[in-house]
């Protein structure tokens, strides 16, 4: 954000002399080292509260277990080290790509994660899609024809997506189509059928979010004085909004798209757990409450790196969207 | 220096009275009988929220003596009901306040010292806001194990970004304002400037966002009941009473009816008032 805005402050900035690829250069390498940051940050929130809070070898073997299995189980995962050696022997594996080992079944924390992310990918990304495919144009629509029953429609849509809990939907739509109708089943995962309650559970406040957020946004362009220049200078009106509205709509519209990334995955926990879906979500319940920290430790840093990737792809966007955020050229 | 207090109160009073459409007045009642339930739920609630009726277990809804049923053990979904919404409102409340004081403290210290804080408060800011807080809540409630306290303070963390931004921007744009100059000639210390004549007049800003947390912090708190991570049985919270009414769903849907409607209810309404509040009283949008 910093790189982006520094290159406009004047012509005494010498940086605006330099090739629009220097600048670019700079703007991706800020956003990297920011993201960067990030990650490392959320390594070390992970690591101070979970290796602070308790002590997993009680947790694991029980209270009546021996004192020597107790020793022995502390000394092999390294928890009789200074807070600070484990610390960077902790940093140390991740850079190595090493993740820890499952402290139930011994085996790599990033194997359980990534075994179960395709599932979790499997509601995600459809459920994401719906909100794109669906949410914007309903907003859009619902700008274009404002006060009709499309409008008023994706107001209450909307109103519904920030009130309603995700635990309550699901619930509702399994009472309706699982219970009463006997359409779907109810959780699981042995078929596609499977997936359409929890994709809708996961899609449809989303939707309606998003489909209010795109109107305000294309309501607000369409006020502004290009558009009336646009058609004043006699334009189709189809013109008009994809070549004129539409891009300068977008550039609020992306920013929310990477929030409801963050979203989607606290969304996975809610709706996987109420689905039985074997997901990423359910995992990190599991693991939480069996303090499985190797385990909780990879998975928020799977987290966090999505999350991150997310906002660098909307970070980028903005720049392929807006020519004003872009490296500024010479002749500026 | 009394006037620079005083004036805003009465300009407010006639904003908010001028006309509220019906969806903001029922809103506004459904919220004062929440309010009024939280106050007084031991003296409404017909039973004891852990006495067992074992005879009339999972009583469907309109029963005699339960008017919104039983669940599994036979306990009063009425007074259980009323208890959660006691419950949750005081997380939700609580976590609110204590969201809106740290942020709006660091928001004022950002725009007091400028420099290296500000620099620090807007890093945590951003680091805060990139990440689901969800998933950190659950690392640390099941960590830690659960307790009211830490989960009052832990939601207590949601949304105090926000806050910090606001209360930064509106304060830098405050000190630029003759006012605060003012003040500060007078001999004022910075301190008695921020809480005397700086929040005053951005308070009705922090309000507004405030209202617009809350709802937030109910489907946070509710979603971590529900989970199973948030508050523990045997005292009962509206998401706690959705997670447990899910094992009965086919059998005694009106034990997770209940609560949900509540909850919906209630966030619905705080939204709707929230919405109506900013479009009357915060002068950033207009």
């Amino acid at each position: 954000m910093t790189a982006g805005a520094r290159p406009a402050c004047g012509s005494t900035v010498p940086g605006n002399l330099l090739l629009p690829e220097v600048h670019m250069l700079r703007f991706i390498l800020a956003k990297l080292s920011r993201a960067a940051l990030t990650i490392l940050l959320v390594m070390t929130f992970a690591f101070v509260v979970l290796r602070l809070s308790g002590d997993p070898a009680q947790i694991l073997l029980g209270p009546d277990a021996p004192q020597d299995a107790v020793e022995a189980f502390r000394a092999r995962w390294g928890l009789d080290d200074p807070i600070w050696q484990q610390y960077l022997a902790y940093l140390k594996q991740i850079l190595s790509f090493d993740f820890g080992v499952s402290m139930r079944d011994q085996s790599p924390a990033i194997d359980l994660v990534l075994e179960r992310l395709p599932a979790t990918l499997a509601l995600t990304v459809p459920a994401l899609m719906l909100k794109l495919a669906i949410g914007i144009p309903a907003g859009v629509y619902a700008a274009l024809h404002r006060q009709s029953v499309a409008d008023r429609g994706v107001i209450m849509l909307s109103i519904f997506g920030f009130t309603i809990p995700s635990f309550v939907l699901g619930l509702v739509l399994v009472l309706i189509f699982a219970v009463k109708l006997d359409w779907l089943p109810s959780g699981g995962q042995a078929s596609w059928r499977h997936a359409i309650l929890p994709i809708a559970t996961m899609s449809i406040g989303g939707i309606g979010i998003l489909a209010r957020f795109s109107r305000s946004a294309m309501i607000e362009v369409l006020g502004q004085p290009y558009i009336r220049t646009a058609m004043a200078k006699g334009l189709p009106w189809r013109d008009v909004v994809w070549r004129h509205a539409l891009p300068n709509a977008a550039v609020p519209i992306v920013t929310l798209i990477g929030f409801m990334v963050g979203a989607l995955i606290a969304g996975a926990v809610v709706v996987e757990s109420i689905f039985s879906w074997p997901g990423i979500g359910r995992l990190i319940v599991v693991s939480v409450a069996n303090r499985d920290l190797a385990v909780v430790q990879c998975l928020l840093l799977v987290i966090a790196a999505s999350m991150v990737v997310a906002n660098l792809l909307v970070d980028f966007a903005y720049g392929l969207l807006d020519p004003r955020l872009r490296a500024k050229s010479p002749a500026h | 220096m009394a006037t620079a207090t005083i004036l805003p109160a009465p300009r407010l009073m006639t904003r908010i009275r001028l006309k509220a459409p019906i969806l903001v007045i029922l809103s506004v009642i459904w919220i004062i009988g929440m309010v009024l339930t939280a106050i007084f739920a031991d003296l409404l609630r017909p039973y004891d929220i852990t006495r067992m009726d074992l005879v009339a277990r999972l009583a469907p809804m309109g029963t005699p003596g339960h008017w919104l049923g039983t669940d599994e053990l036979g306990r009063d979904v009425l007074s259980r009901l009323l208890q959660s919404i006691r419950v949750s409102l005081v997380i939700a409340f609580g976590a609110t306040i204590l969201s809106a004081l740290f942020g709006t403290t660091l928001g004022f210290l950002a725009a007091q010292f400028r420099g290296w804080v500000e620099h620090l408060v807007m890093t945590l800011a951003d680091f805060q806001a990139a990440l689901p807080f969800m998933i950190m809540s659950l690392a640390v409630l099941a960590f830690f194990g659960s307790s009211m306290i830490l989960l009052v303070c832990l939601m207590g963390f949601y949304g105090w970004e926000r806050y910090a931004r606001i209360a930064r921007g509106l304060a830098i744009a405050a000190s630029a304002q003759g006012y605060a100059a003012a003040v500060v000639q007078l001999g004022a210390t910075p301190r008695h400037v921020y809480i005397r004549h700086i929040l005053p007049n951005v308070a009705s800003t922090l309000i507004v966002s405030m209202t617009l947390t809350f709802p937030e912090v109910i489907l946070m708190e509710s979603g971590l009941s529900f989970l199973g991570l948030g508050v523990q049985p045997p005292q009962t919270s509206l998401g706690n009473m959705v997670g447990f009414g899910r094992e009965y769903l086919t059998r005694a849907p009106w034990i997770m009816l209940a609560p949900s409607l509540v909850i919906v209810l209630t966030t619905l309404s705080i939204s709707l008032l929230g919405d109506w509040l900013r479009d009357r009283l915060d002068p950033t949008i207009r």
